[in-house]
């Protein structure tokens, strides 16, 4: 898992067209419309027409599993693709209430099709959780989501790994079924050592088993309710080659732990490539009350809570991306006070002035704390 | 009406501590209420109204291209006006209270929004939500209390400069934009040196820009467009009427608000220590409801539930007329006075106030009508109650 710094301010200049013309005629309508910008008027007509708010339409909503569907999404005008293993960010109203999560692209190439052009994500319920539940059992085809561009760095390196071991669990398959799709005619040896608790639970199962069959790759199909979970002494046996093998594991927070800790003790650690849905967390500490500068309001926050959630709930309009601590969008500069990091448990301080740069998302207060929005 | 604490008959004199505070609870209570139920219809209502408007903005401004044609010229300048006022009334004004916050849509949300007005949107949000939410109707702190132009209680001293104010008055009322945009800019407290220069410089800076934005709009590149089909005069004229039907239209409803007759107002010191069961006694008795249509109420932007509103300013708009039935209930049982007339009444109360107080408060006080407000009596007041009787919030 890698970091990558965005800046996720949407452009709100005019498109840079080639010729002045167009930056006149654009200046003219802005002077039709203030204050408003012409594309809030367009948007009445064409929703997915926007440059500044990327966004998509649903084109169709399959049932993958019991508790998974396959949501393919035609993208607006300005999506700039994505490559595969990477995620996206949805954004749905959720009792009126928009919601942001991660989504990795599970879609492979098309073409020919009706849906070329589009995306899919595969979502899997989560009981209790508000927007994999929304997009399971409320969402309806036709419906306009907000979207973000492609994100992640779980994908493959430019020089394909000739021997290749994937180790994903439950929903954890996604990406790698977004890689496999669009890769799989340029990859010699795969392994696939996926666990899920039953036969039924297996998301992608005829494909997966259809690859197989063909000889595509070598499928190891665990089932958890049966034969427990993957111990990581148990590898020796499973793929006895797996040091020799680039690997790339999605799936439950204590799975990853507990194989970077292995590929660690074998000194292998740059080998092992993870895609994470949730971050592990240390021991909550005590909360505090944020102070937004800028907007000259205080947000009461536990010491549970990401300060972005508490933000948001308060209704403040937060900059987020992964929501797991990778994607460095939801970075605000910490003038004063403490914040601590929920998935070390470190506090991280600032004297009057500074402005260390925090991630909300994995930061609950520490006392009172004044950040800038 | 004079400041609450000088009267003979202080409306409020029946009420204990313990009462207060209950109708603080039950208050409370209404608004969880609302949070609770809040939800996809609130969103789908907000956006509808949104996209109604810029429809209707839309179609109304194409039409005025071709108002030539008398026809056009007509629907196109009532389509128009009509799009203004729900664009500054329904939209703007609850959007910058925060009332849709609470669905995290960066388009519709109090810190982004920008309306079709001469003031901008964060010098507005602060004299208004600031200022006249947080003092409403405290002599002294509340500058919407007669906008610092005018005499609206027999508290605020007389001066001879107040004989001309139901003139002031009118002509504040056509160019009411403007005349938002400079008091919200503080120019009065500028021009007697109470206000820091640098921040009025910058403030004036960007009033300015935005007034010179909105011109142009409307005056400068739609007449402009219209050239085409020789009908560049008429849409000006249009725009123009429009911005007027506007500005006349919300200047009513605003002094609807607060100046008629049955208002209360409260001195400095009476707000000091005060709790939230004295807050909101003061919102609502300073506040004054008008009664009439489903459209009239869009159309005030949910204002005519001005009570309501000073209650509970970021509940989203719709849900005003739901909690009226309530809120008049309590106001019943604690013996208040729950202030409410149709529209053509409470304009002329409110502008027979501003000309009443024109005259020194001897003078004024013959022009009273001496029409005694039958006392309001509670009907079920906590403190009179068995205890196991009282009313208490859920
Ligand atoms: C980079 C990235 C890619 C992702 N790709 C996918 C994907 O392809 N498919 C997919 O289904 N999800 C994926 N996720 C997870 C997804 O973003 C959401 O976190 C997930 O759908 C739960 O959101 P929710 O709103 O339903 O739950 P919330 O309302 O946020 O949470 C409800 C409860 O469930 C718990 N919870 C949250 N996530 C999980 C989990 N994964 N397992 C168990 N309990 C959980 C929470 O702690 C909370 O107690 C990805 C996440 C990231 C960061
Ligand atoms: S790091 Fe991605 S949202 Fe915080």
């Amino acid at each position: 898992m890698t970091a990558s710094a965005h800046t996720r301010t949407p452009s709100r200049e005019a498109p840079s067209g080639r010729g002045t013309w167009r930056t006149h005629a654009f200046r003219l309508v802005k002077a039709a419309t203030t204050p408003l910008l012409p594309e809030d008027y367009v948007d009445l007509f064409d929703p997915l027409r926007t440059t500044s708010q990327l966004r998509g339409r649903v084109v169709s909503i399959s049932h993958e599993t019991a508790d998974a569907v396959t949501v393919t999404i035609r993208p607006g005008r300005s999506w700039r693709g994505h490559r595969p293993g990477q995620y996206t960010r949805i954004g749905v109203d959720v009792d009126g209430v928009r919601l942001w999560r991660a989504y990795s692209i599970t879609s492979g190439p098309t073409s020919g099709h009706d849906t070329d052009g589009c995306i899919a994500i595969t979502v899997k319920a989560i009981s209790g959780g508000a927007v994999s539940t929304h997009l399971v059992e409320s969402l309806r085809t036709g419906q306009v989501v907000q979207l973000e561009q492609a994100d992640g760095e779980f994908v493959l390196p430019e020089a394909l790994p000739s021997k290749m071991l994937l180790l994903t669990g439950g929903s954890g398959i996604t990406p790698v079924m977004g890689i496999l799709r669009h890769t799989i005619n340029r990859l010699d040896d795969v392994v696939l050592l996926h666990s899920a608790p039953r036969p039924e639970d297996v998301i992608f199962a005829a494909e997966l088993r259809t690859l197989a069959a063909n000889g595509r790759i070598s499928l190891q199909e665990r089932h958890t309710d049966v034969h427990g979970m993957l111990d990581t002494a148990e590898l020796d046996e499973l793929v006895p080659d797996w040091r020799e093998r680039e690997t790339f594991a999605c799936g439950p927070a204590g799975m990853l732990e507990a194989l970077e800790t292995h590929w660690e003790t074998a000194d292998l650690a740059d080998l092992l490539h993870t895609e994470r849905f949730r971050p592990a967390l240390a021991e909550p500490g005590n909360g505090g009350t944020v102070h937004f500068t800028g907007l000259d309001r205080d947000v009461e926050c536990d010491g549970a809570q990401p300060i972005l959630d508490a933000g948001e709930e308060a209704g403040v309009l937060m900059p987020s991306g992964c929501r797991m601590g990778i994607c460095f969008g939801c970075v605000l500069p910490l003038r004063e006070g403490s914040v601590r990091d929920l998935r070390t448990g470190e506090t991280t301080t600032a004297s009057p002035g500074d402005g260390v740069l925090v991630q909300t998302c994995i930061s609950a207060a520490a006392g009172r704390c004044d950040i800038d929005l | 009406m004079t400041a609450l604490q000088k009267k003979e008959h202080n409306p409020v004199a029946h009420l204990t501590r313990d009462d207060i505070e209950a109708l603080g609870k039950e208050l409370d209570a209404v608004r969880a209420d609302v949070l609770e139920a809040r939800g996809a219809s609130d969103a789908a209502y907000i956006r509808k109204v949104i996209k109604t408007q810029r429809g209707l903005e839309m179609g109304s401004r194409a039409l005025l291209l071709g108002s030539r044609w008398k026809s056009a010229f007509v629907i196109g300048t009532i389509g128009l006006t009509v799009s203004k006022v729900l664009e500054n009334m329904e939209i703007g004004h609850n959007v910058m209270h925060g009332q849709w916050d609470w669905m995290r849509d960066s388009k519709i949300h109090s810190t982004t929004w920008e309306w079709d007005n001469a003031s901008p949107a964060d010098l507005w949000k602060h004299s208004h939500n600031e200022l006249h939410h947080t003092y409403t109707n405290v002599l002294g702190r509340d500058n919407d209390l007669g906008y610092g132009i005018m005499r609206v209680d027999e508290d605020q001293p007389w001066t001879p400069f107040y004989l001309g104010q139901p003139v002031w008055n009118f002509v504040n009322a056509c160019f009411f934009e403007y005349g938002i945009a400079a008091y919200d800019l503080e120019l009065g407290k500028y021009f007697i040196g109470r206000k820091d220069k640098a921040v009025f410089k910058r403030d004036a800076k960007k009033v300015v820009n935005k007034i010179r934005a909105q011109v142009t709009k409307d005056y400068v590149v739609h007449p402009a467009l219209a050239l085409l089909t020789g009908s560049a005069r008429r849409t000006l004229i249009a725009n123009y009427t429009a911005n007027l039907g506007r500005n006349l239209w919300t200047h009513s409803v605003i002094m609807c608000g607060h100046f008629p007759e049955g208002v209360e107002t409260f001195t400095k010191t009476s707000i000091k220590g005060e709790t939230r069961g004295d807050w909101y006694l003061r919102q609502m008795i300073g506040s004054a409801n008008i009664h009439g249509s489903k459209a009239m109420h869009i159309a005030t932007g949910n204002l005519s539930f001005q009570i309501e509103h000073h209650l509970f300013p970021d509940l989203p708009s719709n849900r005003y007329s739901e909690i009226a039935p309530k809120v008049r209930d309590i106001c019943e049982r604690y013996g208040l006075q729950y202030t409410s007339g149709s529209l053509p009444r409470q304009v002329g109360s409110a502008w027979m106030k501003v000309i009443r107080l024109s005259l020194p408060n001897h003078l004024a006080a013959r022009l009273k009508r001496q029409k005694r407000r039958t006392p309001v009596v509670p009907t079920a007041l906590p403190s009179q109650q068995p205890a196991s009787a009282t009313p208490t919030a859920a």
